[in-house]
């Protein structure tokens, strides 16, 4: 592997072509001069230039949740690297691979205050799965490798990789080190054999049996929800997936029951509630699905498989942890479950799904959309409907249109949906849609949207434009910042402040003056006209569709009741008010 | 499953990577979860392969001891992570430097107890004296309980270091 004498950008590129990245999104600024200038003098790697650097940690998030591969920001000291800081974060909460890049200022001047410092790496540490400030040419090869490494391995996340400026221009040597084993990160792939027995008898003997899914089998790769699926299908078990975990298993199908937690199904919670095995599988028992702790899940034993040890037994204890790769567990369990020849109790089986149906039939995310004004469910079933056939991408804000995204669209594949779980960041749908349409330019790629979220990233329609990148941004306008106003009307007496969207600009003018086109839909039956027009137009888009602006999203677990507990409509609100313990939990 | 909520104290040494940032990343743990540090030690043990030994007192309650150990696990520059109080028996030791001032009655006294805790006085002016003194955490405690009446004027502890008993290696 003799090495060849380069600048630190040019090795810098080169460790990005050795690790198969094609895309960097990212913004210039002086710290960076050096790399942008390796950039300019070659053609193998294609850079987006974003509007603001928070847009490119979310284009990166979008681009590697939609493929599968690590997504890669670039980004200028200081200003720059602070305005990574919620992506970064972001990415974090959801786990999503991330490798970003921060200019720095020169080695010397490091802890001098000097211009656009700020101490990334301090800032970051908390917000990364790890990060680097790199002082040592000789250092640089290695940080590159292994930095895509950490950020793919093990439960995936952002790493930062920070880059003085002499170190940047100085001279140094490549080698790809792409292939060295770490030192000491090497996350556990496959369990034991006696765990796998012993999960899989568990699943066989249970009366009422739940597997409960999230955003680990999708990070496990496509290859993990095909085995999950073959298990569910073997079993006969009902599954259900958070919101992180849908597509994951066909929605469509019918042992699935919707997504679970705060916004999930009557059936989906009420069957958590009540499972007397729960089968938790990349997925780690947060606050949004378990409710109240103390009363959750309380006649269940509990299997749970994650790659991240961190996350068994931090909110709930269960009776049979599992570590490692979901995709090699699910494996493993397979081939368990076919050779011993296991059967689920059929009569038991029988029983549970029919307490499941009568639940089912409560039909908890019915609406009515009689009247003239649009409903936000209606409005979404239909992009639903017009798109299904389609190759499409769906990525969405934060707050109740997320909520409806994920009750009402219905995702039979890994890969298709990308959404702010852990952190809830507003403005993530846009930039994330346009990171998905550049990884795949021929297919339809829609950002559901609320008009304040979209507010928060707009300037990354300029982007779209320069990239021809033609996202369609589905805006279920209620002119309010809905999911607060909803809270507010819970748990404050009805008192809006503040969550009203004043001087909301007309979206339409909005879209043409940045060369969008704009379109908008006031009653029911201009939605489906609306969204087929969007969809054949072969330019960025924003649908303003006027939605009904008191509705609300239900079911709603509200913050410290139980699964069963659920308000599912206005008439709960007013006869279930919420605790006192309730009132100060987020 | 029942949990189990009694609060446990638990010695945890660290193998790490001694690069950068890594005790930062430790520190920042503890704090940005809200983990309890009673004491936390650091320095190089193996200067060839650049590793470093932290031990960390905490305690917590079953499941959060657990958490910590997983949380610290999945550091990357992170090698092994031991509980030292659950793995066999071990031994643990601090270092205490304690400064005594005082005259006549209280100067015998001090000398005398010192003595009773094998705490030896490793500098000496006509009125004060510097004790050393190492042992189990009580052990410091009492000693610097009974300095205090006779002319305790600063203590400077190094915090727990521990290892386990036996022929094997961490
Ligand atoms: C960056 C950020 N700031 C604040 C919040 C709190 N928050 C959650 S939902 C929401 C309102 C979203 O309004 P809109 O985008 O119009 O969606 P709607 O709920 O009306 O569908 C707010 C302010 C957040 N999630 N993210
Ligand atoms: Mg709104």
């Amino acid at each position: 592997m003799a090495g060849k004498s380069m600048n630190g950008s040019e090795i810098i590129i080169q460790a990005l072509l050795n690790e198969g990245v094609d895309t960097v999104f990212g913004y210039p600024g002086g710290a960076v001069l050096p790399i942008y200038d390796a950039i300019f003098q070659q053609n193998q790697l294609r850079h987006v230039l974003v509007r603001q650097e928070g847009g490119a940690v979310h284009m990166a998030e979008g681009y590697a949740r939609s493929t599968g591969k690590v997504g890669v920001v670039l980004v200028t000291s200081g200003p720059g690297a602070t305005n990574a800081v919620t992506g970064l974060t972001d990415a974090l909460m959801d786990s999503i691979p991330i490798v970003c890049l921060t200019g720095q200022v020169p080695t010397h001047l490091i802890g001098n205050d000097a211009f656009q410092e700020a101490d990334t790496t301090g800032i970051t540490r908390p917000c990364t799965k790890h990060n680097y400030l790199v002082k040592r040419m000789e250092d640089l090869p290695r940080v590159m490798h292994e930095a895509f490494y950490v950020a793919r391995s093990g439960r995936p996340g952002p790493v930062v990789i920070d880059l003085p400026k002499d170190i940047l221009m100085g001279l140094g040597q490549y080698e790809d080190f792409s292939q060295v084993e770490h030192r000491t990160y090497q996350p556990t792939m496959k369990a034991g054999k006696s765990e796998i027995e012993k999960a899989v008898s568990m699943i066989a003997s249970a009366k009422k049996p739940l597997f409960y899914c999230g955003g680990g089998v999708i990070n496990s790769g496509p290859k993990a929800s095909k085995q999950l699926g073959r298990l569910v299908k073997l079993t006969g078990a009902p599954i259900t997936l958070t919101l992180m975990g849908l597509g994951a298993y066909p929605a469509t199908d019918k042992q699935f029951l919707g997504m679970l937690g705060m916004h999930g199904t009557y059936e989906a919670n009420l069957a958590m509630h009540d499972a007397d095995l729960i089968v938790a599988v990349g997925a780690r028992f947060d606050d949004r699905i378990t409710g109240r702790l103390d009363a959750f899940a309380p006649n269940s034993e509990k299997i749970h498989i994650d790659i991240d040890p961190s996350s068994i037994n931090k909110n709930v204890a269960v009776d049979l942890p599992i570590v490692g790769d979901v995709g090699s567990v699910l494996d493993q369990m397979l081939r368990v479950w076919k050779d011993k020849e296991f059967k689920t109790n059929a009569r038991a089986m029988k029983a549970w799904w029919s307490q499941i149906n009568d639940w089912r039939s409560m039909d908890c995310l019915k609406y009515d959309q009689s009247g003239s004004v649009i409903k936000p469910q209606f409005a979404i079933e239909r992009l639903y409907e017009n798109t299904k056939d389609m190759d499409c991408y769906i990525t969405t804000e934060v707050g109740q249109h997320q909520m409806w995204a994920a009750q009402f669209y219905k995702f039979n594949e890994p890969n298709r949906w990308m959404t702010s779980g852990g952190l809830g960041t507003m403005g993530y749908g846009l930039p994330s849609a346009i990171g998905v349409q550049v990884a795949h330019p021929e297919s339809l790629v829609v950002d559901i949207s609320g008009e304040a979220s979209f507010l928060m990233n707009m300037q990354e329609m300029s982007t779209a434009i320069q990239y021809r990148a033609p996202v369609k941004v589905f805006i279920t306008n209620n002119q309010y910042m809905g999911m607060v106003r909803q809270w507010q009307e819970l748990l404050h007496g009805g008192r809006y402040a503040e969550s009203y969207t004043d001087a909301l600009p007309d979206l339409v003018k909005l879209a043409e003056a940045c060369q969008w086109v704009g379109l908008r839909a006031k009653r029911p039956d201009e939605v489906d006209d609306v969204i087929q027009e969007m969809i054949e137009i072969d330019r960025p888009v924003i649908a303003d569709i006027w939605v009904d602006q008191t509705e609300n999203c239900f079911p709603m677990i509200p913050s410290g009741a139980a699964h069963n507990e659920m308000l599912l409509g206005p008439e709960d609100e007013a006869s279930k008010p919420v605790s006192e313990e309730g009132m100060v939990l987020v | 499953m029942v949990v189990d909520d009694t609060i446990e104290r638990h010695t945890i040494a660290v193998l790490v990577d001694n690069e950068a940032g890594v005790l930062a990343r430790v520190i920042g743990l503890f704090s940005g979860r809200g983990y309890n540090i009673e004491s936390l030690t650091v320095a190089e043990t193996d200067a060839d392969e650049g590793i470093s030994r932290i031990t960390i007192v905490t305690s917590g309650t079953p499941m959060i001891i657990e958490q910590i150990k997983a949380q610290l696990d999945r550091l990357v520059p992170v090698h092994r992570v031991v509980d030292l109080t659950t793995e066999g028996a071990s031994v643990e030791r601090e270092l205490a430097l304690v400064k005594v001032a005082g005259k006549g009655n209280k100067r015998v006294e001090a000398l005398r107890i010192a003595d009773i805790f094998r705490a030896r006085a490793i500098d000496s002016t006509n009125e004060s004296f510097v004790f050393e003194i190492s042992g189990a955490t009580e052990k410091l405690n009492a000693f610097v309980d009974l300095m205090e009446p006779l002319g305790l004027v600063d203590v400077s502890r190094t915090g727990v270091v521990a290892i386990a008993r036996g022929k094997s290696e961490l």
